[in-house]
């Protein structure tokens, strides 16, 4: 029986306290002078009162009952759970890098352009593109600037009606929503059984109104779009551009840049490929590079090199404006900067290498035991479906909670959409042989109870803090907050 | 090649490729045509050893002038507060860090619980019923505010108060352009938000009222007349806030607010040159189904224990895809774990001791100010800032400053041509009395 660790508040007690904060050292203006009393709070805000120990130990209990990459296996397809080097931290960490103000003069921060500058260089010469913008705090971020550039594109060709994006049937949810909020209409196009995007269905849905195509490449099943610069040709011959969704760009790098496929616009996940880190959710980083033709378009402020070194272009007059204050989330930027020039060129190459051999060789050995919907080379992820044991009674997600028991992160799951029971997998390069054959191993003790003994796998997990929890109650009856 | 973060062995690489039945490496990329592959290698830099890249970084951020070293007076929506150094502990355990997005609950009920708890703290500090799990910064946090409004009430029109912050704004008139809302600018009139401006744009077509409170002039918007302009016609009324202040300022929940987001910044997270920080969104309850971002909800297990899951997701881009409230996936979960430390290490009453003493500080720096003769540009009450007109340009006093090893404050000739030569001054618990008088004996004889 595992004990519940109480919230924060449960734990407050009257009288105590967890800071140190100076004394006073000017007159106490009595707040009540110089604040009228309606702006004046009349109840505090309920927040916890312990001492430093108590949150420490709250906290490192809280910690207990979470999984990261370094507690174990964390094979969650499309985001690559990679190795989140600690050099990475101790630099974000240095007071001139962390404690630095966004509007400090130019001069002051000469450090922190040029990594920026630097970093731009790197990702240009990664993807192939012309030039970068760091602004986009996330990738979604990234894609909803990417396409307001798009939109800002046609506009200034007097192009008003290009409307629709297009979008695959396996595309992130993000893609579909980010057309949205950057008020375009989404259109889907259809895969093949192949698993790649149809090319015929393609041709049948671009047209005078397309403003862009947006696509992953590998695309989310892990396959490789090997029509693609057809693709390009199709959308690119009917005026519209092409967007690379780069949350799998751990599959190409040295192999292929989206620049050369014919892209117009990519962003980027530095918290993915670039090991930002994923912070329990966030904060990512979603830099955006474009073509030639797209780069007056890019947000401002932009980071340039002058003679007198290092400076933030404002002067643009057709940017689409700022995306967010400020220059982008900086201390992520400084982790993969710190991680691309750990690598280098060579480094780099044998992360994508590692990353492909990685997945091929579990797909390979788990084909066995479950559906292989697409059979051939994947890249860096792949998909099953757990269709043979949904036969048995076992469904996906009773695997993926099974799997908890033996200490791993699940895959993700029902997901893409067009794979029934879908698993997706994605080991990534930093993992041993003895860890993928561990997870194997895992995987096919649970293929064989599900044909034996499928209850150990309906009723998984057995061994976490909590068993299933019901999730319905949550959605109709939320309780969202404490309340004493 | 051997690397410390690649494990792979010659030997563990050719038993895979035996198994997967190939020959090579390469053969796994046969897929990628000829004509779109890359060859060689990137033009980059070339790998650095760990001991040679730390001294190259550390030499790198070396130049820069840090806020720790040099104190400063910037304020402008990023603050150099008190971080109880617990903080930085607790967000450095890998389990947090080194998570994603909780989306197995049953091994992720520790970022679940934090999450909670970060969302119980944002509401007490603004009087609001529901907050989200974080948003990427208080400026896309506003503009999601401003398309929330125009979703919710079907309207277009956005009417955004000049004394917001500058950035904010423009981030509000760029996400604005994709459901192409119209942003009207009000003006603002000794220094809040002009009332009678405000009232002659008002009507049916008006999504929301957008101010900021403080304001981006440290002066404190009067929310009490604001609420009946804004909701006269059906609006929603937004307000922006610095959730610090709020430990002495009526929150705006209670002031009839529909929407209140701000970053969360000033707790516990440090200004690294402008992100990331951490932005937050809370909303009364009718908005609830309609808020952008993950939720953490509570529930229980099968076995009846107390248990968190995400929640509420019918509005997320991952299951609604083009019809989700907002495409926001990743959010700054690492920096709300952040604040929400920093917000339990000060507590009840320790936000408030330090929220005063910023007034005090402030305030103290103002009085300082208008003793040596300087023309302190607004009069309303304020919080942590006030605006200095000095009788050369800003920019020029800052590099006098810096010569004495002093941020100087922010140049609002940048923004507002009306405010050349005013400089915009913040002052936090970390100023000194010493500092604060050296930097009015500095800019001694520069008094307009």
């Amino acid at each position: 029986m595992h004990k519940d660790q109480p919230l924060i508040f449960e734990l407050s007690k009257p009288g105590r306290i967890g800071y140190s904060l100076p004394a006073l050292d000017v007159p106490a203006v009595d707040v009540a002078q110089v604040i009228p009393t309606e702006y004046i709070r009349q109840e505090a805000p309920d927040l916890p009162e312990v001492s430093e120990l108590d949150i420490m130990r709250h906290y490192t209990a809280l910690s207990k009952r979470n999984h990261g990459v370094d507690s174990g296996f964390y094979p969650l397809g499309s985001c690559t759970m990679k190795y989140n080097p600690k050099i990475n931290e101790n630099v974000a960490r240095f007071a001139g890098f962390a404690h630095i103000h966004p509007l400090q003069p130019e001069e002051t921060v000469q450090g922190a352009l040029e990594l920026m500058y630097d970093l731009q260089e790197h990702l240009k010469e990664i993807t192939g593109m012309d030039a970068v913008t760091l602004q986009p705090a996330a990738g979604a971020h990234g894609e909803w600037t990417g396409l307001m550039m798009i939109r800002a594109y046609h506009e200034a060709n007097g192009d008003y009606n290009r409307t629709k994006v297009i979008v695959p049937d396996t595309a992130h949810g993000t893609n579909p929503a980010s057309a949205t909020v950057a008020g375009f209409e989404t259109v889907t196009v259809k895969s093949t059984e192949e698993g790649l995007v149809d090319l015929d269905d393609l041709r049948r849905v671009v047209g005078p109104d397309t403003a862009a195509l947006m696509l992953t490449n590998p695309n989310t099943l892990g396959l490789f779009e090997e029509n693609i610069l057809e693709m390009a040709e199709i959308v690119h011959a009917a005026g519209g551009k092409l967007y690379y969704d780069g949350a799998n760009l751990n599959a190409v790098l040295s192999k292929a840049r989206p620049g050369d496929m014919g892209f117009d616009v990519v962003h980027l996940n530095l918290h993915k490929t670039f090991t930002g880190p994923h912070g329990g959710g966030g904060p990512g980083s979603g830099p955006v590079g474009v073509k030639a033709d797209l780069t007056p378009f890019l947000p401002k402020p932009t980071v340039e090199k002058g003679e007198n070194g290092y400076y933030l272009d404002y002067d643009r007059p057709k940017a689409i404006g700022r995306v967010k204050p400020f220059y982008g989330n900086f201390g992520i930027n400084v982790r993969a900067y710190t991680y691309i020039r750990s690598m280098g060129p060579d480094g780099l190459k044998a992360v994508t290498e590692y990353a492909v051999l990685n997945a091929n060789y579990m797909m390979r050995r788990l084909a066995e035991y479950y559906d292989l919907p697409y059979n051939r080379h994947c890249k860096h992820e792949f998909v099953l479906s757990g269709k043979r044991q949904k036969k048995l009674g076992v469904r996906t997600l009773d695997i993926a909670k099974r799997l908890l028991d033996f200490g791993y992160h699940p895959p993700t799951i029902y997901f893409p959409l067009i794979v029934e029971e879908c698993m997706m997998i994605e080991p990534t390069e930093t993992e041993s042989k003895e860890t993928l054959d561990a997870f194997i191993d895992a995987m096919i003790q649970i293929a064989k109870e599900a044909e034996e003994t499928p209850e150990i796998v309906q009723e998984a997990p057995h061994t976490t803090v909590v068993k299933r929890l019901d999730e319905t109650t949550a959605a109709r009856k939320p309780i969202l907050r404490y309340q004493k | 090649m051997l690397h410390r973060y690649l494990p792979m062995t010659e030997e563990d690489k050719q038993q895979m490729l035996e198994t997967i039945g190939v020959q090579s490496i390469d053969e796994l990329f046969s897929d990628i045509p000829e004509s779109v592959r890359f060859q060689g290698e990137y033009n980059i830099k070339q790998a650095k050893s760990e001991p040679e890249l730390m001294k190259e970084l550390m030499a790198l951020a070396a130049k820069n002038a840090d806020i720790k070293t040099y104190p400063s007076f910037l304020g402008a929506g990023v603050y150099d507060h008190y971080i109880p150094t617990i903080v930085d502990h607790v967000i450095s355990r890998s389990e947090f860090y080194t998570a994603y997005t909780p989306y197995q609950p049953e091994i992720s009920q520790g970022e679940l619980q934090a999450i909670f708890e970060f969302q119980t703290m944002i509401c007490e500090l603004t009087g609001m019923d529901v907050a989200n799990s974080s948003m990427y910064d208080g400026g896309t946090a506003l503009a999601e505010a401003a398309l929330l409004s125009a979703a919710h009430t079907k309207k277009k029109k956005v009417l955004l108060s000049k004394a917001v912050h500058p950035e904010y704004r423009d981030v509000v008139k760029t996400y604005a352009k994709g459901p192409g809302l119209e942003v009207i600018e009000i003006p603002y009139k000794n220094g809040v938000t002009d009332l009678d401006a405000l009232q002659a744009e008002m009507n049916e077509d008006v999504a929301c009222v957008i101010v900021q409170y403080p304001n981006f002039f440290g002066q404190i918007e009067p929310l009490k007349e604001l609420e009946p302009i804004a909701h006269a016609h059906k609006g929603m009324f937004v307000v922006a806030s610095n959730p610090l202040a709020l430990g002495v300022l009526t929150p705006p929940g209670q002031f009839g607010a529909d929407i209140v987001v701000g970053d969360a910044q000033p707790f516990g997270i440090p200004a690294q040159f402008g992100g990331p920080h951490c932005g937050y969104f809370a909303v009364k309850s009718a908005l609830m189904r309609k808020i952008p971002g993950r939720l953490v909800g509570q529930t229980t297990d099968e076995e009846g224990r107390r248990g968190f899951v995400l929640t509420l997701q019918a509005r997320e881009q991952h299951i609604r895809r083009d019809k989700a409230t907002s495409n926001i996936c990743s959010n700054q979960a690492l920096n709300a774990l952040a604040a929400s430390v920093a917000m339990t290490a000060l507590g009840k009453k320790g936000v408030k001791e330090m929220a005063t003493m910023n007034i005090q500080k402030a305030h103290y720096a103002k009085e300082a100010f208008v003793n040596h003769g300087f023309d302190v540009v607004f009069t309303g009450p304020f919080f942590n800032e006030f605006v200095v007109r000095l009788n050369k340009p800003v920019a020029e006093v800052n590099k006098k400053l810096l010569e004495k090893s002093m941020i100087g404050g922010y140049d609002l000739g940048r923004d507002y041509p009306e405010l050349q030569n005013c400089m915009l001054i913040a002052v936090t618990e970390l100023r000194t009395k010493e500092e604060i008088d050296m930097l009015v004996k500095e800019l001694g004889d520069c008094h307009a």
